[in-house]
């Protein structure tokens, strides 16, 4: 059978997605760090504002390129922050005609508001990233931590959605010489700009006028980049690891997120259920003390320490039962991917040791 | 304090926390319980999720307003609505004059654009329209489910934002109501929600901070989630335990209630650590929600929330509210 280590060691990438709050960067760190565990070079790429994997990797302040994380390692391990603005600018850098067009497009208002504030850039960001590392740089494994995205779309689709952004239609017509059937469109185009400048303001509106007729010309080059990153994404060497936690709700997310995959041909690899409820004795099967008698007890011997331990099983039992029930039909939707399951440590995750106590977990022991 | 005092100290509640707190069940269950006191009350949520009506067990959540509690003696009643930001782009656009083209404005892109144009705009609609709202007196209190934390900052930032960048026409004066109604402790306080855990405990330390200093915004007390319901009991070993109640533990009893023991022990201490470190770095107060076990939220355990936050709120020092 295959397991989630297999899984990794046969990917030169490796996609971390998942909700919000389930420990997806932390996860994208353990792949990374396990990688370089098993003799790899391996980067990781979070985007996680809160410089949480920074804390965890005991660094100060990651920045947009890799930094190396010195271990007890026979591989490598790097680290970096996406930095969606400046990605962007080295993106528009690269695909410019020459360094005027480009410091045009930089000092635009309105391309500024793009590189920083559009809904999309980021997940466009860290896929263009991903490609920079994974094919222009010299690394065995590539992991990223995806936004806390809802939808697998958002992410898989933003760097379409932004080229197709930048090659509008409608900005096209509106810089197109005026001249026979062209210039009726321009009219109503110029019609509807004339309303929402008085709406919006006219100097807004004149930026991003601005900021098309600088761009002009290279929307070829970032459609083509767009699809290189999706060919990247849906190739075989690139593995889609679903990140959950056991809680309804973002068990249903984490289902949503599978389905939108497939929907893009893509399987998901690999499912890593964090902060399960650890299961003690045998289990919910056969077990002497199930939930029901568990409980019972601690309702007879209320008020007392003994009642107290066994409430605190009750709840345990309770809570594990109905995290399996939770995730049955998650499981054997990602099947055959392997699925791991890791309990709640009693402790924080806020230095390496701690990493590769997860590390073990999820991916077992390092083999000699 | 007197939970419905504490409920009418202002006529927004904006609730806001890191993914994955239990934001949303703090939104439903704060409802709840100012229903329950007597204040007709609206929820909003701006993210087009819907997880919200699967907990009071009712259908889905769009655009209308939905009744998620009716009125009735003991309750002042709940209604709920999304307003995400396209809507309230079209609703704005539509307002003034741009009605008859608006489906063109979205397929052709052009809202994409303005929206560029201007970041922070469709926040700043988003609010516009809650602040609209607030003016009516269709309900007593209006409790806004924000965006996940680093989103929440610059959702509410967006004001102070535009009301600096632009400076005049009706964007500006958008901006600058909404800034009053932000700014205003009378009429709007922000309820940061967290679990009782390192990580999400520095975010919400951050939030806070950021929220007071850059935004302006009067802080409500903190609501931690998932706080484990104490079990002194654990102190004692099982055997000892069982002992003095003078009864005999069976085969892996003992081992088994142990180590569920520990196990809740190690947690606890966790949860104790943040809880006071919390306590020392923020000046607010804290409403604590005992962690549920059952794995289902239901209209059942909603109510048992708003039973404890109302309890924890008759228990906050006179004034703790605001």
């Amino acid at each position: 059978m295959t397991t989630l280590s297999d899984v990794v060691d046969a990917s030169h990438v490796v996609v971390c997605c998942g909700s919000g709050g389930v420990g997806k960067t932390t996860t994208a760190a353990v792949i990374a760090l396990e990688a370089a565990r098993r003799g790899r070079r391996a980067v990781v790429v979070t985007i996680d504002p809160a410089r949480r994997l920074a804390d965890a990797l005991g660094l100060e302040g990651l920045t947009n390129t890799p930094s190396r994380i010195e271990g007890d390692w026979p591989g490598e391990m790097y680290a970096l922050m996406l930095d969606t603005k400046s990605t962007f600018d080295g993106l528009v850098t690269r695909y410019s005609a020459d360094p005027e067009q480009a410091g045009r497009i930089l000092a635009n208002g309105f391309y500024q508001n793009i590189s920083s504030a559009l809904s999309g850039t980021q997940e466009y960001m860290a896929s263009e990233k991903l490609y920079e590392l994974a094919e222009e740089c010299d690394y065995d494994l590539v992991v990223v931590d995806t936004p806390p995205t809802r939808n697998a779309h958002d992410f898989l689709d933003a760097p379409h959605r932004l080229a197709h952004f930048l090659d509008h239609r409608l900005y096209k017509v509106l810089m197109t010489p005026t001249r026979g059937i062209v210039k009726a469109v321009n009219v109503a185009a110029q019609a509807v700009v004339k309303s929402l400048s008085k709406v919006v303001g006219g100097a807004v509106i004149g930026d991003a006028i601005a900021f098309f007729q600088a761009f002009e010309g290279m929307e070829e080059g970032f459609k083509e980049r767009a699809t290189h990153v999706d060919r990247l994404l849906s190739a075989e060497e690139t593995a889609f690891i679903l990140v959950a936690s056991p809680k309804a709700d973002t068990v249903a997310e984490a289902a949503y997120f599978a389905e939108k995959l497939r929907e893009h041909d893509i399987e998901v690899r690999g499912l890593i259920v964090n902060r399960m409820q650890p299961v003690f004795g045998q289990g919910d099967d056969g077990m002497a003390l199930g939930p029901e008698a568990a409980r019972e007890r601690a309702h007879t011997l209320a008020g007392t320490a003994i009642g107290d331990h066994y409430t605190c099983l009750a709840d345990a039992r309770q809570l594990a039962r109905g995290e399996a029930e939770n995730l049955v039909g998650l499981t054997d939707g990602v099947a055959p991917a392997p699925v791991v399951r890791v309990e709640i440590q009693p402790f924080e995750v806020t230095d390496l040791e701690a990493l590769e106590v997860l590390g073990e977990l999820i991916l077992g022991p390092v083999e000699p | 304090m007197n939970p419905e005092q504490f409920f009418r100290a202002s006529g927004l509640i904006i609730v806001a926390g890191k993914g994955g707190v239990g934001k949303t069940t703090v939104t439903a269950a704060l409802a709840v319980a100012a229903s329950s006191v007597g204040l007709r009350t609206l929820i909003v949520e701006v993210e087009g999720k819907d997880g919200m009506t699967s907990m009071f067990e009712t259908g889905g959540l769009n655009y209308d307003e939905l009744i998620l509690v009716h009125a009735a003696e003991e309750h002042a009643g709940v209604r709920a609505r999304t307003l995400t930001p396209d809507d309230a782009l079209l609703d704005y656009l539509s307002g003034r004059g741009l009605h008859r083209i608006s489906n063109r404005l979205v397929k052709s892109g052009v809202l994409d654009m303005v929206a560029t144009a201007i970041p922070g705009i469709r926040d700043i609609l988003v609010l516009g329209k809650v602040k609209q709202l607030e003016r009516t007196d269709e309900q007593d209190l209006i409790i806004l489910d924000a965006p996940a934390a680093g989103h929440a900052i610059s959702f509410l930032r967006s004001a102070r934002g535009l009301a600096d960048a632009v400076k005049v026409g009706p964007i500006s004066t958008q901006a600058e109501e909404v800034l009053e109604l932000l700014n205003d402790r009378r009429r709007c306080r922000v309820v940061l929600v967290t679990l009782p855990e390192e990580t999400p405990v520095n975010e919400l330390i951050e939030t806070a901070f950021s929220l007071e200093e850059e935004v302006g915004v009067a802080l409500g007390p903190v609501v931690v989630n998932g706080v484990l319901p104490p079990l002194p009991g654990l102190e004692v070993d099982p055997h000892a335990a069982a002992d003095e109640t003078g009864i005999t533990l069976l085969d892996e009893e003992p081992e088994l209630l142990a180590e569920a023991g520990a196990f809740r022990r190690s947690r606890e201490a966790i949860q104790r650590t943040q809880l006071e470190r919390m306590a020392d770095v923020l000046p607010l107060p804290q409403l604590r929600l005992p962690y549920l076990f059952s794995s289902e939220l239901g209209r059942e355990e909603l109510d048992r929330l708003a039973e404890e936050l109302l309890t924890g709120i008759h228990a906050l020092p006179e004034g703790g509210g605001a």
